[in-house]
């Protein structure tokens, strides 16, 4: 065996230092020797996905529950979207049975010493990590915005290993920890101004369908004068959905973009006709739309500033859910935003999203400015689905 | 006949094998209540894998799938122990939380569906009896 453990991470894996330490230990080691770790490294932070009732079940959450017996977090632990708001799940629509399950859930995870900030935007509220920090994160969208626009280091954790890091402080030094795997693979050269949290996701698109293409995972792009975190956010949760991509580089705009060689084969163009026809992909024909959404990854307290602009004085005619973080939801309250949206009918959904929201088959066509709440709207829910920029989506909610 | 693999998960189990050629995505692909194989199209659709070595190339899907396998094992209908080409990282926890030994760095085309086998995860062997 090649990975070397210090005395500490021994005991831990010795049981010395209980139960739920020991079973994290276990999970973490086996998948240092798999990937051929030679140590374990110290984490500054650990995002724990897998929280909704709805992909848990029983199974999960008995797991949970287990761990919970003697398991307490040894860093900051913040906790992905459950499935409902815990404030506002009856005006949502979501049965009192899934709603006792899920508090069961949040409870548990709460036991083990977890901040139970229930959203996939952790680095917008303070699960903050700087340039170069190892960090153990699941929910695929900000593990790509870390490793890649903040420069920390994290593999693409699932819900038991991110537990696991959270219980141990400790994660396998394999992957994208090492500068050795952190080179862009693809040069991807957009040729043609790109814009809005739609289009950077319909790019996501784009630059994921291609890496999947090509077996590739690590894209480098050149062309994009400015990006908003707004638009970057947008991107990440896009090109992690489809690519499965946890790291990609940008010129100019991440930080790392000058620590390694441009890729010199596998270059690829993007151009106004590549956006058009991925747009469209993205836009389902006879779409009746009925439900409105804005905040996949959860929506930033800008965002939510630019809703209440377009909402002053309208009435919304759809149903409109704005997906958030609770406190970012609580921040507009204070600067009157929510007032606003609330009084125009729209309604804020804090602590969940459409993606794990139990709400399959509920709608029939959802409007969206997200590539990503595209694909689950489709996949998961199975509603028609429809992208546009978010100024398109609050009219379509007042239409 | 004995096959050397790596230990990924320990643990003795002595039991008949069910082979696949498919991957296995536990989430979704197996009702955990039955045992039974349901994806649609899978090579194994219908047949249980409860109480069996199972024999296949590497997980697929979702990671959800490690708490299908522990689901599995405390209702009693979780296979006796995994066998796999090259493990994933679903499989791999999935057999860690729930306890079911597993051995990985097999060629599994030695190893036929109602063989009676060993899987030694503690020392990361496969005997064919």
């Amino acid at each position: 065996m090649r990975l070397k453990l210090t005395s500490e991470e021994k005991d831990m894996l010795d049981g010395k230092q209980g139960r739920s330490t020991q079973k994290s230990m276990e999970i973490l080691t086996t998948l240092g020797e798999i990937f051929d770790a030679e140590c374990m490294i110290e984490v500054y932070s650990v995002q724990i996905a897998g929280v909704s009732y709805a992909n848990l079940g029983e199974a999960g959450l008995e797991f949970l529950s287990e761990m919970a017996e003697d398991g307490k977090v040894r860093v900051l632990t913040t906790l992905n979207p459950a499935g409902m708001d815990r404030e506002n799940w009856q005006a949502l629509g979501i049965e009192k049975e899934f709603a006792v399950n899920q508090n069961r859930a949040i409870d548990t995870f709460a036991k083990m010493g977890i901040i139970t900030t229930c959203s996939c935007t952790p680095y917008l509220i303070g699960n903050a990590p700087h340039f170069g920090q190892h960090i153990a994160w699941a929910e695929s969208s900000a593990v790509c915005y870390s490793n890649s626009v903040i420069g920390a280091r994290t593999n693409r954790e699932g819900g038991p290993s991110a537990l696991a890091a959270a219980l141990t402080g400790k994660t396998p030094k394999y992957g994208y920890h090492l500068d050795k795997n952190r080179h862009g693979q693809v040069l991807i050269e957009v040729k043609v101004p790109v814009k809005g949290t739609d289009e950077f996701g319909v790019l996501g698109k784009i630059i994921g369908d291609k890496l999947v293409e090509l077996g590739k995972k690590i894209p480098y792009i050149t062309g994009i004068s400015s990006a908003t975190v707004e638009e970057l956010k947008s991107f990440c949760a896009s090109v992690a959905t489809y690519g499965g991509t946890a790291l990609f580089h940008m010129e100019g705009i991440t930080p790392e973009y000058n620590m390694y060689p441009k890729p010199r084969d596998n270059i690829f163009e993007i151009n106004q006709d590549n956006l058009n026809k991925t747009r469209s992909e993205l836009i389902d024909d006879d779409i009746e739309i009925d439900f409105v959404s804005i905040g996949c990854p959860h929506a930033s307290i800008h965002e939510i500033a630019t809703i209440a602009s377009l909402l002053k004085g309208e009435k919304v005619k759809k149903e409109f859910w704005i997906t958030t973080a609770r406190p970012t939801k609580r921040i507009a309250d204070e600067a009157g935003y929510s007032k606003i949206i609330e009084d125009a009918g729209a309604k804020f959904a804090a602590d969940t999203c459409c993606v794990v929201a139990p709400i399959k088959g509920r709608f029939k066509g959802i409007m969206v400015d997200s590539a990503k709440a595209c694909y689950y709207g489709r996949a998961k829910n199975k509603f028609k689905v429809k992208i546009g920029t978010i100024e398109e989506c609050v009219k379509e909610a007042t239409i | 006949m004995k096959l050397e693999g790596r230990k990924i998960y320990k643990g003795i189990a002595e039991a008949e094998a069910i082979v696949t050629k498919d991957g296995i995505s536990f989430y979704g692909g197996v009702d955990p209540d039955t045992g039974k194989v349901v994806e649609v199209g899978h090579e194994l659709e219908g047949q249980s894998i409860t109480g069996k070595v199972l024999v296949f190339p590497t997980g697929k899907g979702s990671t959800v799938g490690s708490y299908t396998m522990y689901r599995m094992k405390k209702k009693n209908t979780a296979p006796a122990a995994i066998v796999n080409e090259q493990i994933d990282t679903i499989i791999a926890v999935g057999c860690i939380i729930s306890e079911i030994p597993c051995v990985d760095k097999i060629d599994i085309n030695n190893i036929k569906t109602g063989q009676k086998i060993i899987v030694n995860g503690s020392e990361g062997t496969v005997e064919i009896k």
